[in-house]
């Protein structure tokens, strides 16, 4: 093992990895930051301030610190992917520990300078630390159990945790990316069928084990209009918000639900719906392309590289990307229930930025150093 | 090497079913928005302007009812009211206390403010006290600067300029009820400051003269705060009515009739069958009701036993008593059973098969034609001749006259009175009309009942030459002509109308007649008519064996007394008919009663112009 470590050292220049960066993709994503900025300007009535200033100054910040994750090279993000496992699902027992010692259901621990959401950078160290663990998978590693078993310990144990705080939106998340991280890696189909099988066997118990607010959630979703002044409201008022909009929608600055405040929290989960509501069905079809071609980058680029840990981390990043955007629309649109979950690089907050942008330097570093030499066996 | 090359080749794939799927939800996400913005856009846009869209109603002016020369009866007062809107003010309380020094607020309507705070809307104007005056209006005004949210507010209150004496005709205004909501859809009955009329004119022309509401879209945000006006159409005034009524005859019928205890009478014009004055009494002071009327002072008026609340021109119903006999013997006269010169012998009584019938002279006229039957009010007269007339021919002519008819008069309290006949009495007692009934009837009393507008009418077509005239009392609603002057013929003989119009001429003016004493001295303003005292209870024969005798008992045993008259004698213009609940006798206190009315209305004579319509 000792003879096949890695050389840390940088045989690229500064210079070569920049030319070396994708910049169509960070094209993309200043393009889908700036749809959130218009947004969070039309929904502070037309201004900057409170949201959109601060949001611009967040995504400047965030792209540095993207950059900088991309120029280092990918060697040591594969070197610290357990270590920063662990690091994190020791922050999460931390918040699950506080939150048992009475502080009440707390998911954010304050590292002093900043204020960070463990159960966010689990989404991203699971992810990392799969494709480490996966890396060097033969196809016979692949179909065996115990094999297979540490890697789904490492999907489950944080994700107990995350329930436990609870909260139900990031638990499937990280779920969802962990399965596909299994999915990418080869494990045989069979296994995923019978997984099928057995977690809706389960939803029955998981339903038992669901809190009132969570089993409050579904049954919502299922009919809004039962509740229409409770938990149903948002969910109403957000389709309206959406529907009135046409294929035109009613012009920036002018929809009506947003501005006369009967969209909640539309500066944050609902901010799709304010953007579709006065861009109407063409710039929510406009909004959808810019982010399918950020899909679509991550896929290209995941093919140029020449190792399963880069391959697999840039498409379970983006698996993790997408799955932000899909639950948070489907969720505004009255597809799925209301979870909490925001769009992220739209919705205005620093954590899920702060987390996407993350996951966006990883991408790129793998794809800077897509030809670096990472050991087999 | 190969086995890198498989795994690349897998990751592949797989990668692309990844890919494949992302795609998918992504349609699946385009779909939905497709679905909601294409297919169901135009329900989600009505919905969310039913969100953010406050139609805001104003209250329409409502029309006014002015008298045949413009005099207004009832009009719309400007209404200053202090409101205060909560969220303006800091300190609410503190605010009511500054205020409390200026002018005289009520420690009630106080409370309710600071209730009221706390429940609605902190931008929803309360209205702290209403019917400021002047002063007042000035007083707050100047010291707005210390009263942080308060503002002064112009309202629209009903106002009746002549109160008691027109409230049976124009009626009055009050808050919608449950049931008015229930008759009439129309939103405007929602808005809180909306009144509907509630009796008499303003109740019958409620659709005419209410106007039509304004309404103003408004932009509202969640909360219900208005946040701009998106457009707003103007409200429109009522339609004007204008009336028959004099108001200076009104008001003078009014006052005399209240030197009786109950009385009510008619004025109206022989020819057209416009009504000048139209009064009963007692009444009530409509102004009241407007705001509400409390309690005890409703009571009160609710349990007088004379029925303030009644029109008893129109829906109060009487035996006509000897005021009938004009048709007995126009039907005597129209069915040629007897001629003006026919003479019928008077004993004092009249035999007929075992009953007797008696005069009211019991010491007998002698004899007499129609004309001194009429003068002297012979009952023995008439007697005779109903059994030969009959029922049936008797309720004929009675119908002819306007008797048991409501004239689809402006005023729906307007009774039918009763003209029985025979199919009446089967059908309602279902028992056979007996003859001796007829001869009852014949002077006016037994199941015959009418109003007095009836026996206005029924006067008018005496004296007019037999014009079937009906009564109207509204003139014009808005500019709009609606009520008749040009009454068909009735074809009667004319020689016939003459004899009755000479015995109703000596009534009053010869010295034989029952109403001699009420004889106007001056020529000019002479009148005649017919008196008529009608038994309220019949008195059995106990009764009588015991003493009681029919109009010595209390107040309410005692006889109505009516009069029916016309002025000039020469060429009738006016009519009054008069009744006075439990007057005794028609010659000693209904004759001197229309006397007056008559004589008030030929001087101030209102019919020398017409109704003056002017714009608004």
């Amino acid at each position: 093992m000792i003879s096949n470590a890695p050389k840390l050292s940088d045989d690229l220049t500064l210079l070569a990895k920049l030319q070396r960066l994708s910049w169509g993709f960070i094209f993309f994503i200043a393009l889908t930051a700036s749809i959130g900025f218009a947004a969070l300007y039309s929904a502070a009535g037309g201004d900057m301030d409170p949201w959109a200033s601060r949001q611009l100054t967040r995504f400047i910040v965030g792209m540095g610190g993207m950059l900088f994750i991309a120029l280092i090279d990918i060697r040591w993000w594969y070197k610290l992917a357990y270590p920063l496992y662990i690091f994190g699902f020791i922050l999460l027992v931390i918040v699950e520990l506080k939150g048992q010692i009475g502080m009440g259901a707390q998911r954010w621990i304050n590292l002093g300078f900043i204020q960070l959401q463990p159960s966010e950078a689990m989404k991203i160290v699971v992810v990392l630390a799969l494709a480490k663990y996966f890396h060097t998978a033969t196809p016979s590693d692949m179909k065996s159990l115990r094999f297979l078993l540490p890697a789904a310990f490492l999907i489950i144990a944080p994700v107990a945790l995350v329930l436990l705080q609870p909260d139900l939106g990031t638990s499937l998340m990280i779920v969802m990316a962990g399965i596909t991280m299994f999915f990418l890696s080869g494990a045989p189909i069979l296994y995923f069928i019978v997984g099928g099988v057995l977690a809706v066997a389960a939803l029955p118990v998981a339903w038992a084990f669901m809190h009132d607010y969570q089993k409050q959630r579904v049954l919502t979703f299922l009919n809004p209009e039962s509740d229409p002044l409770g938990s149903g409201y948002h969910i109403i008022q957000s389709k309206i918000a959406i529907g009135s909009g046409g294929i035109e929608g009613k012009g920036f600055l002018e929809g009506t639900q947003a501005r006369l405040n009967f969209l909640p929290e539309k500066q944050t989960d609902f901010i799709f719906t304010l953007w579709v509501e006065e861009w109407g069905f063409l710039g929510g079809m406009f909004l959808f392309a810019v982010l399918g071609t950020v899909f679509l980058f991550g896929h290209i680029m995941a093919q140029k590289i020449r190792y399963s840990f880069g391959r697999l981390l840039v498409v379970g990043l983006i698996v993790n990307f997408s799955l932000y955007v899909f639950i948070n629309t489907a969720m505004v649109m009255g597809l799925i229930p209301v979870v909490g979950a925001p769009l992220p690089m739209i919705s205005y907050g620093g954590t899920s930025m702060l987390t996407v942008l993350v996951g966006f330097g990883l991408i790129s570093s793998a794809y800077v150093h897509r030809d670096a030499k990472l050991p087999r066996m | 090497m190969d086995d890198g090359f498989d795994r690349s080749k897998s990751f592949t794939r797989r990668a692309f079913v990844v890919g494949a799927v992302q795609g998918g939800i992504l349609a699946v996400l385009g779909g939905r928005l497709a679905w909601l913005q294409l297919v169901e856009g135009q329900k989600y846009k009505t919905l969310a302007d039913k969100n953010r869209i406050n139609v805001k109603m104003t209250t329409p002016s409502r029309g006014e009812i002015v008298d045949r020369f413009g005099v207004p009866l009832a009009v719309n007062t400007q209404n200053f009211r202090v409101m205060v809107i909560p969220e303006q003010s800091e300190d609410l309380e503190g605010a009511l206390k500054t205020l409390s020094k200026h002018i005289e607020l009520d420690e009630k309507q106080l409370k309710k403010v600071l209730e009221q705070s706390k429940k609605i809307a902190s931008f929803v104007p309360l209205e702290v006290r209403d019917d400021l005056s002047w002063e007042d209006v000035s007083t707050v005004e100047v010291n707005l600067p210390d009263l942080p949210g308060m503002s002064i507010n112009v309202g629209e209150i009903r106002t009746y300029p002549l109160a008691e004496a027109t409230a049976h005709i124009v009626g009055y205004v009050g808050a919608v009820s449950r049931k008015d909501l229930e008759k009439d859809e129309a939103p405007v009955l929602k808005l809180p400051d909306f009144q509907i009329g509630k009796t008499g004119l303003e109740s019958a022309f409620e659709k005419e003269i209410r106007g039509k509401e304004g309404t103003s879209h408004m932009e509202v945000n969640v909360r219900g705060r208005e946040v701009r006006e998106l457009n707003a159409n103007e409200s429109l005034t009522g339609k004007r009515l204008t009336l028959s009524i004099d108001a200076e005859t009104q008001r003078f019928v009014q006052n005399r009739l209240g030197q009786e205890r109950s009385a009510s009478a008619v004025i109206m014009d022989a020819h057209s069958g416009a009504i000048y004055a139209m009064g009963s009494f007692p009444s009530f002071d409509p102004n009241l009701f407007v705001k509400g009327i409390d309690v005890d002072r409703y009571q009160e008026l609710a349990n007088d036993p004379s029925f303030p609340f009644n029109n008893k021109a129109i829906s109060g119903q009487y035996p006509p008593g000897s005021t009938f006999k004009m048709i007995t013997g126009l039907a005597a006269l129209e069915t040629k059973l007897a001629t003006p010169s026919t003479t019928v012998y008077c004993s004092g009584s009249y035999e007929y098969g075992k009953d007797t019938f008696h005069c009211w002279k019991r010491s007998g006229h002698k004899y007499v034609t129609l004309e001194k039957a009429l003068m002297k009010s012979c009952d023995t007269y008439f007697y005779k001749l109903s059994t030969e007339i009959g029922i049936d021919r008797l309720a004929e002519t009675a119908r002819r006259f306007g008797l048991g008819d409501d004239f689809d008069f402006d005023l729906s309290a307007a009774r039918k009175g009763n003209v029985p006949d025979k199919d009446w009495k089967m059908a309602r007692i279902g028992e056979p009309w007996r003859p001796g009934e007829t001869i009852v009837a014949s002077i006016g009393q037994g199941y015959i009942l009418c109003t007095p507008l009836q026996l206005g009418v029924m006067t008018a077509r005496l004296v007019n030459g037999g014009k079937a005239v009906k009564p109207w009392m509204v003139g014009y609603v808005g500019n709009k002509k609606v009520h008749e002057i040009e009454w068909p013929s009735m074809n009667l003989n004319k020689n016939h109308l003459r004899v009755i119009k000479r015995g109703m001429d000596k009534v009053v003016n010869h010295e034989d007649g029952t109403a001699y004493a009420s004889l106007i001295e001056e020529k000019k303003w002479r009148f005649g008519g017919k008196t008529g005292t009608a038994q309220v209870k019949r008195i059995s024969k106990r009764e009588r064996m015991l003493g009681i005798r029919a109009g010595d008992d209390e107040w309410k045993y005692k006889h109505h007394a009516l009069f029916v008259g016309y002025a000039p004698v020469d060429n009738p213009r006016y009519i009054a008919s008069v009744v006075v609940e439990h007057g005794e006798s028609g010659s000693g206190t209904a004759a001197p009663l229309a006397r007056d009315l008559l004589r008030f209305v030929q001087e101030r004579d209102p019919a020398k112009s017409d109704i003056k319509v002017s714009d608004a």
